[in-house]
């Protein structure tokens, strides 16, 4: 991986390939072998540096390059830098534009080892899309955002409007046409674009029904809410409900509703495990009376967990590359009235776990009173699902889009075990069952990283520093 | 600036701006980039306003004969004349004009129908720096990361009062205008109320019938802001730059129509109070006229991390203020196929699209001139040029009017080079070692020629061109502020050392410029500048490594120290 981080270049075969991970039955992302194209890459410039931005191409489309040659200059956090290629080929294709942001290691341009594979190459950039997070939306985007609303977005929006939504009066903007345009603020149209957020599911509450960036944030508490067992809620939540009657959506479920069918574009599978938690209800017991509470010490477990499996904490998000993100954020699904949102613990493996029940708790509280601020619940790497307080004894969680893998926690139970003494016993057990994208995330990588947890949660010495 | 000009994409537009939506493109795209600073002289054109003007200068004609009883300024030669010179306008080109004339000892009358101080210090430069000193402070106090870096906690976040602000700026105006004022009338030169026109060779007409005679005339009667057809100024919420630093208030969206100098400075002041802005620009790229390594760099630093996004290569064909609880609405068409592409509804819409010249009602016609869409044609020394493009004697124009360089101090520069031709010393004005200025956040400065334009003129001469670039994150006083974001340009020759231009986006850029407009103005090369000592740590140091960095194969002129 080191290699792949240095190098800019590297070809499309080995960059999902992870030296740590042989697990021969790992179905392998090659589906894209495009042997004599090779995807250019946002090099790491400094041990520090995420992402980078692409200060200019000194090169344009269609140009010849040879090895050695510089492309692109990228700004780091340090200095501007000129990157050179290590191959010689055409520059046939760029994927981020000039100003545009892109993560470390995720794919900037494609360069074709012939002129005859240009075309091929630049069908293949359209097909992966503006992956990368443009900072500026051109306008043109911005007008496509404006004109095309995806097929099964319009109908929901103009539901939304219908319906009344959060007070929403889209429908009344004399440039919205009755929703069949959207009229976003500059700033809105920029947050959605990098909140990943389609403006066409969001209700405009800014002067004459616009949308402007509180609505775009809005629509993000509601696109946080990542687990299956959260939609069931919703239908527990109404009171009076008149039966036979069809109900359009509310933002909120709206929202939901599209980001339950996106998830089905990243293919996950499931690993379980079960870890007795006798030492950590001890521990609990223990440290109860300051304030710590089981949502915490879970939190913390799995964070130095992660810790120690950097790839279960990475996300994929535009199916070309990955990031291992550099701070351990564990999201924990809360019920909240009308819905469910995830608040993040933040440096969950930093903060040591008194603090972190603390703000677990301010968390919780503002959650209640609907006044987290984006980054208290957009932030996550790692969401946590935990339903064992309703005697759940397992589950399965839907993977929140953007994140790499969410576990399933049900409830400890007394359970009868056997031990390799042959003996019998009774122990305190619980489920967790971990959904994660198998892009990046391959079945070896759970195991071990569940090993590592149940180590960790079966001696909980560490929880407590 | 001559030669730059007639080089330029900038200066053609200049001159076919004003008809047709084709002209419009290159309008709108590059006066635009001068005119914030385009501050000469402006008189209302409106009719009330003149009647109004007349009527004041009936009543005071009383006291003109006093005025001009107690003047100490230079008594006309031969006395065949009222005044050796007569400035229609009292701009900043005007100003400077007259300042210089005492100085050479003419007897000089100025004539305003408006206000002392004209565009500039009315309604441009001045109460901008007042605004821009604002959303400079907010913007720094705003950014959380630049203040965590510096240590500094913003326990409860910035805000700001508008009215204050607003005041802020016209007391600022209104103190900028008492200087100038007391500047010529401490000098004696006499300051004469009315709408000024010219009546016949060396006769002016001022108020409603007050006619002087005069050796010598300057027309500094500047600019007002041009507004293309189709677009409905209300003064509320579509405004020109003249209504937009009353800051009446600040819209939470408002589209400023040209990205140049003014849309970009108001787009700083606005973005940093609060607003976001749409820019609508005429051209397929914002800023068009800077370098374009600038411009680059510019929207990297001052567009792309903003709440601001922009449609380039359309036209705003019409746009219509808000009123019956309808927003402002805006209709883009493309500027190359016309059709329509896009409505806009928006809080408010800045209309930025460059300046016209006011030389309406200046009794040309009766001197054989004719005005060329608006501008008066002068030759390279500023006399004035009649219908056949012949010298008219005694008549001289500066500043916005001429259309040459619409800058406050290129005015200034103008007017002062005339008054060493009429006291018998030929002077011509190197437009070229003109610098300008973009106060934004930070600033753009610039002097001479842009990396095509010189190449075009490296083509045209056979001479090679190179070009060297400094970093402001290599500047230690910029990285102690926190401000490593920057570049600064030279373009030169290396055969000669001959500095073609600077450009500069970072902290202080418009102060740092001189530097280099000087050395050109003095002819200084790099080989000789290169050895001159900067103070360390300042921001001068951008501009002295650029000078050493660049390449130059000649030797200095002359030991720097003897």
């Amino acid at each position: 991986m080191s290699q792949l981080l240095n190098s800019s270049f590297t070809p499309t075969t080995t960059t999902l390939r992870r030296t740590s991970l042989t697990q021969p039955t790992s179905i392998r992302k090659c589906t894209q072998v495009q042997a004599k194209i090779r995807e250019i890459f946002m090099p790491a410039l400094s041990s520090t540096m995420t992402e980078g931005k692409i200060v200019n191409w000194i090169q344009s489309e269609g140009d010849k390059l040879s090895k050695g040659q510089s492309v692109v200059v990228v700004e780091s956090d340090k200095a501007d830098m000129e990157v050179e290629t290590f191959y010689d080929g055409y520059l046939a294709a760029i994927m981020v534009d000039e100003g545009s942001v892109a993560p470390v290691g995720s794919a900037i341009a494609l360069l074709a080892e012939s002129e005859d594979e240009i075309p091929l190459a630049v069908s293949q950039a359209q097909k992966q899309g503006a992956g990368a997070s443009a900072e500026t939306p051109p306008p043109s985007d911005a007008g496509a955002v404006v004109t095309a609303p995806a097929p099964v977005a319009a109908p929901a929006a103009v539901k939304t409007a219908a319906g009344g939504g959060t007070g929403g009066t889209m429908s009344t903007h004399p440039a919205s046409e009755g929703g069949k345009r959207v009229v976003a603020s500059p700033y809105a149209k920029k947050l959605a674009k990098e909140l990943n957020v389609d403006l066409s599911f969001v209700v405009g509450t800014g002067p004459l029904g616009r949308i402007v960036a509180k609505d775009v944030e809005a629509a993000v508490v509601a696109a946080a809410v990542g687990g299956g067992e959260k939609v069931s809620k919703e239908s527990g939540v109404t009171g009076g409900v008149e039966l036979g009657s069809v109900v359009p959506f509310t933002t909120m479920q709206g929202a939901v509703s599209k980001n339950m069918v996106e998830s089905l574009g990243v293919p996950t599978f499931r690993v379980g495990y079960t870890i007795t938690t006798d030492a950590l209800d001890a521990l609990y017991k223990k440290i109860k009376s300051k304030g710590v509470t089981m949502t915490a010490l879970l939190a913390k477990a799995t964070a130095l967990a992660l810790a120690k499996h950097p790839v279960v904490n990475s996300s994929c998000r535009d199916g070309k590359s990955f990031t291992y993100n550099s701070n351990i954020n564990i999201a924990v699904a809360v019920a909240i009235e009308g819905g469910l949102i995830t608040p993040v613990l933040q440096n969950a493996d930093k903060v040591d776990i008194y603090s972190l029940s603390r703000k677990w708790k301010e968390l919780v509280d503002k959650a209640r009173a609907k006044q987290l601020q984006p980054q208290e619940y957009t932030t996550g790497t790692f969401t946590l699902s935990n339903l064992g307080m309703f005697g759940v004894d397992r589950f399965d969680a839907i993977l929140p889009p953007g994140t790499g893998a969410i576990m399933a926690v049900g409830a400890s139970v007394p359970t009868v075990v056997a031990t390799k003494d042959g003996r019998i016993g009774m122990k305190n057990q619980m489920q967790v069952n971990v959904t994660a994208d198998h892009r990046v995330i391959y079945g070896a990588d759970l195991a071990q990283f569940l090993q590592t947890l149940a180590k960790i949660i079966e001696d909980p010495k560490d929880l407590t520093f | 600036m001559n030669s730059l000009i007639s080089t330029s994409h900038i200066s053609s537009s200049n001159y076919h701006a004003f008809e047709s939506q084709t002209s419009l493109t290159v309008f709108r795209s590059s006066p635009s980039l001068w005119s914030l600073r385009f501050c000469g002289l402006r008189q209302e054109a409106v009719q009330f306003f003149q009647l109004k003007n007349r009527l004041v200068s009936g009543a005071l004609k009383k006291r003109r004969h006093y005025v001009s009883a107690a003047a100490s300024n230079g008594s006309p030669s031969k006395r065949k004349f009222d005044y050796d010179l007569v400035i229609i306008g009292a701009g900043v080109g005007g100003h400077g004009a007259a300042l210089h004339a005492v100085e050479k000892g003419l007897k000089t009358a100025i004539i305003e129908g408006d206000v002392i101080g004209g565009t500039c210090v009315n309604r441009g430069c001045v109460p901008s720096k007042a605004l821009l000193a604002v959303s400079g402070r907010m913007r720094e106090l705003q950014d959380e990361h630049h203040m965590k870096a510096l240590g500094i906690q913003v326990v409860s976040g910035a805000g700001y009062d508008r009215q204050a602000v607003a005041d802020h700026a016209s007391n600022l105006a209104s103190k900028i205008r008492n200087n100038l004022t007391n500047s010529m009338k401490a000098l004696g030169v006499d300051i004469l109320t009315g709408f000024g026109s010219i009546v016949g060779p060396q006769k002016v007409k001022y108020g409603v019938d007050n006619v002087i005679t005069a050796k010598d005339i300057i027309i500094a009667t500047g600019s007002v802001p041009f507004v293309p057809k189709g677009i409905e100024v209300d003064g509320k919420t579509v405004v020109t730059s003249d209504h937009a630093l009353k800051l009446e208030f600040v819209p939470d969206w408002i589209a400023i129509v040209g990205s140049g100098y003014i849309g970009l400075e108001f787009s700083d002041v606005y973005t940093a109070l609060g607003s976001e802005v749409t820019f609508i620009e005429a051209l397929d790229q914002l800023m068009p006229g800077f370098d374009p390594e600038i411009s680059k760099l510019a929207q990297r630093v001052l567009i792309n991390p903003r709440k601001i996004d922009y449609h380039t290569g359309v036209f705003a064909s019409k746009i219509t203020p808000a009123k019956d609880g309808k927003p402002v609405i805006i209709e883009l068409i493309d500027a190359k196929t016309k059709e329509l592409k896009e409505t806009l509804e928006v809080d408010a819409a800045l209309i930025a699209t460059g300046r016209a010249p006011f030389t309406k009602g200046l009794g040309l016609e009766n001197i054989n001139v004719e005005t060329q869409r608006g501008f008066v044609p002068v030759d390279e020394r500023m006399r004035v040029l009649d219908a056949k493009g012949n010298m008219v004697p005694h008549v001289y124009c500066i500043g916005d009017a001429n259309g040459k360089l619409m800058l406050a101090h290129a005015a200034s520069a103008q007017g002062i080079s005339v008054v060493e031709q009429v006291t018998g010393k030929d002077h011509v004005l190197n437009h070229l070692s003109v610098p300008a200025a973009c106060f934004t956040h930070p600033e753009i400065s610039m002097v001479g020629l842009t990396e095509p334009q010189a190449k075009e003129k490296a083509k045209k001469e056979k001479f090679k061109i190179s070009v060297a670039k400094t970093s402001f994150k290599a500047n230690t006083k910029a990285l102690a502020e926190n401000e490593g974001e920057g570049l600064a340009k030279l373009i030169y020759r290396p055969d000669t050392g001959e500095i073609l231009g600077v450009h500069i986006l970072g902290l202080h850029a418009a102060d740092l410029i001189h530097e280099a407009s000087n050395a050109m103005a003095l002819g200084t090369g790099i080989q000789d500048i290169k050895f001159a000592v900067h103070a360390h740590p300042t921001l001068s140091e951008v501009l002295d490594e650029l000078f050493k960095s660049a390449q130059v194969n000649v030797d200095e002129r002359k030991p720097v120290a003897v």
